[in-house]
């Protein structure tokens, strides 16, 4: 029977595990030392301007003791989605990290770079063909689209990686990838049932998240087989349970047993789950349905603007009574304003205030169904958007300003409406993104979107 | 009667990619699922009435091995567009938590 061993690292890259529990499972002689370094969740600023999450010393202390580990026991060390976003730039933040380390550290490897940023030319060409498929729900896309995006990857699956490995890669970074290729790629590779490695990958990529009370990011191992797979955490005193396990599958995907992946989906609907013991979950039953065609999904983000942000409470019950025509009415008004300052040289399609309302329903918006309802006072938060950062912040200053005393009608004489937490009462919030793409790619195999470098280090 | 969130080991709401929301609603046992169930309180009906959305686009699932209610929709608005107030999606399930379940 087969038997391949796979260490889950931390659920993300640089946030952090105990040294005793990935100790623990380098003991167990891994196949594979894997972890995911990325993610759409933080939003599209990742992506778009190619900065990373975590700081280089969050990143490299996980990766020191991951690359000293598995070199140690000779099994490959994979790292997927480099930098968060997993473009280019963050794939070159990592590599810089991994190669100070070896420096420092006097270590030797083979090294596979995996770029999974895409080419412009190639993606239009591809959108020409009718070959790239939306998603639901995805917005409208054309050339433009593609053009416009500051960054765009493709999710690359197990092929890219398996075929470093098997190049002799010892370590192998990696642009965007599915989260679940980076723990199924060598299961996969050395002939475990497909099944069970690709259930075992979605349950390994989030490290301890699948455990009963998940105390601290931390190191999870599995060993996956041909027809099942065990887990279990490598913290003495973490815990996996059925339940626990099958949890798993619930989060972060819109659908609990079907997870599409770039060359089949992982089906769990027929899974089985069994404790072993007190901490140990087998799971069988598993199956991956091969597709008769690989989908390498994208993720693009543009820049949306630059915006000055506004923090304001309003605690006024006269105000409070007719919040939303005081709000609407000192931005129309203020349009007015706009083309004074700037002498009409900006109109009011070149720039946005958007209110949120906390108190009421800033945090669910449309979804809130107790909008009706106020209290007995609200933040206000304003967003001013504008192309260009100069702007933005001359908007938000005379802005700010103009809505403080915008008037009601119950009171006669000046009246400063809003209560400034800051002042200067705007900030700077920086350049904004926004994602561009819900959609998949039909290439014609699952390696030709992306481009893999060796290095000997 | 009982709050959900009182029956629940844990609701929570997430991003599932940046154009999804999913919601868990998920029980410590079986008998507590199964209560939850039988009282049919919780259904891809009245998701959609509280959240004012067509039920037709709502996701509804029973996962019996987690002991867990799963519902998924298409978000309002594309994580971290300018109308956006919930970057990872974490505070969506708020409605449900509230939920009466009777006996």
């Amino acid at each position: 029977m087969v038997e391949i061993r796979v260490l889950s690292a931390t659920g993300m890259l640089g946030s952090g595990f105990l040294e005793s529990s990935f100790d623990r499972g380098l003991a167990l002689a891994p196949h594979v030392v894997a972890c995911d370094a990325g993610s759409t969740d933080a939003g599209p600023a990742y992506l778009g301007a190619g900065q990373a999450y975590f700081s280089p010393e969050a990143v490299g202390r996980d990766l020191r003791l991951m690359l000293r580990g598995a070199l140690r026991v000779g099994a490959p060390m994979v790292v997927g989605s480099c930098g968060m976003g997993g473009g280019d730039a963050g794939l070159e933040g990592v590599r810089d990290i991994v190669l100070e380390i070896a420096r420092e550290e006097g270590l030797n490897f083979r090294l596979a770079l995996i770029r999974s940023e895409q080419d412009k030319g190639y993606l239009k060409r591809r959108l020409a063909e009718g070959r790239i498929l939306p998603l639901h729900p995805a917005p409208p896309i054309d050339a433009d689209v593609i053009e416009r995006s500051s960054h765009i990857v493709g999710a690359m699956g197990h092929e890219p990686i398996a075929a470093a490995v098997e190049a002799g890669a010892q370590v192998v970074l990696a642009g965007r990838a599915t989260d679940t290729s980076l723990f199924a790629a060598v299961p996969v590779l050395r002939g475990a049932g497909e099944g069970p490695a690709w259930h075992a990958a979605k349950t390994l990529e989030c490290g301890t998240a699948c455990t009963v009370q998940r105390r601290r990011p931390d190191s999870i191992f599995a060993w996956v087989r041909d027809d099942h797979f065990d887990i279990a955490p490598l913290d003495p005193e973490g815990r996996c349970t059925p339940q626990s396990v099958a949890s798993h599958t619930l989060y972060e995907n819109a659908d609990p047993f079907l997870i599409t992946e770039p060359s089949g989906t992982i089906d769990t609907s027929t899974a089985r789950y069994e404790a072993l013991d007190e901490r140990t979950v087998r799971v069988s039953g598993s199956r991956f349905r091969t597709a008769n065609r690989v989908t390498i999904k994208l993720e693009g983000a543009e820049l949306a603007g630059y915006q000055s942000i506004i923090v304001a409470g309003v605690r006024e019950p006269f105000i409070l009574r007719q919040l939303d025509s005081w709000l609407d009415g000192m931005r129309a008004k203020f349009a007015d304003r706009v083309q004074e300052v700037f002498r009409g040289k900006v109109g009011p399609q070149d720039y946005s205030i958007r209110v949120r309302v906390y108190g009421r329903d800033g945090v669910m918006g449309k979804l809130e169904p107790r909008a009706q309802e106020i209290g007995h006072e609200v933040g206000l938060v304003f967003t001013i958007t504008a192309p260009e950062a100069k702007t933005a912040k001359a908007i938000a200053k005379s802005f700010g300003h103009f809505a403080l005393h915008f008037p009601i009608p119950e009171w006669r004489g000046l009246i400063s409406g809003l209560a400034f937490p800051f002042t200067p009462s705007e900030i700077d919030k920086g350049p904004v993104y926004r994602f561009t793409l819900n959609h998949v790619v039909v290439p014609d195999d699952a390696t030709e979107m992306f481009r893999t470098e060796m290095l000997e280090v | 009667m009982a709050m959900l969130g009182d029956l629940a080991r844990l609701i929570r709401s997430k991003n599932a990619g940046p154009f999804m929301l999913t919601f868990d609603v998920m029980f410590e046992d079986d008998a507590t699922y199964r209560r939850v169930l039988a009282a049919n309180v919780l259904t891809r009906e009245r998701f959609a009435e509280i959240y004012r959305v067509p039920a037709a686009e709502v996701q509804f699932f029973h996962h019996d091995a987690a002991c867990a209610i799963k519902i998924s929709i298409a978000r309002p608005c594309v994580q971290c567009d300018l109308d956006d107030g919930d970057a990872y999606g974490g505070q969506q399930h708020a409605p449900l938590v509230e939920l009466v379940i009777p006996d």
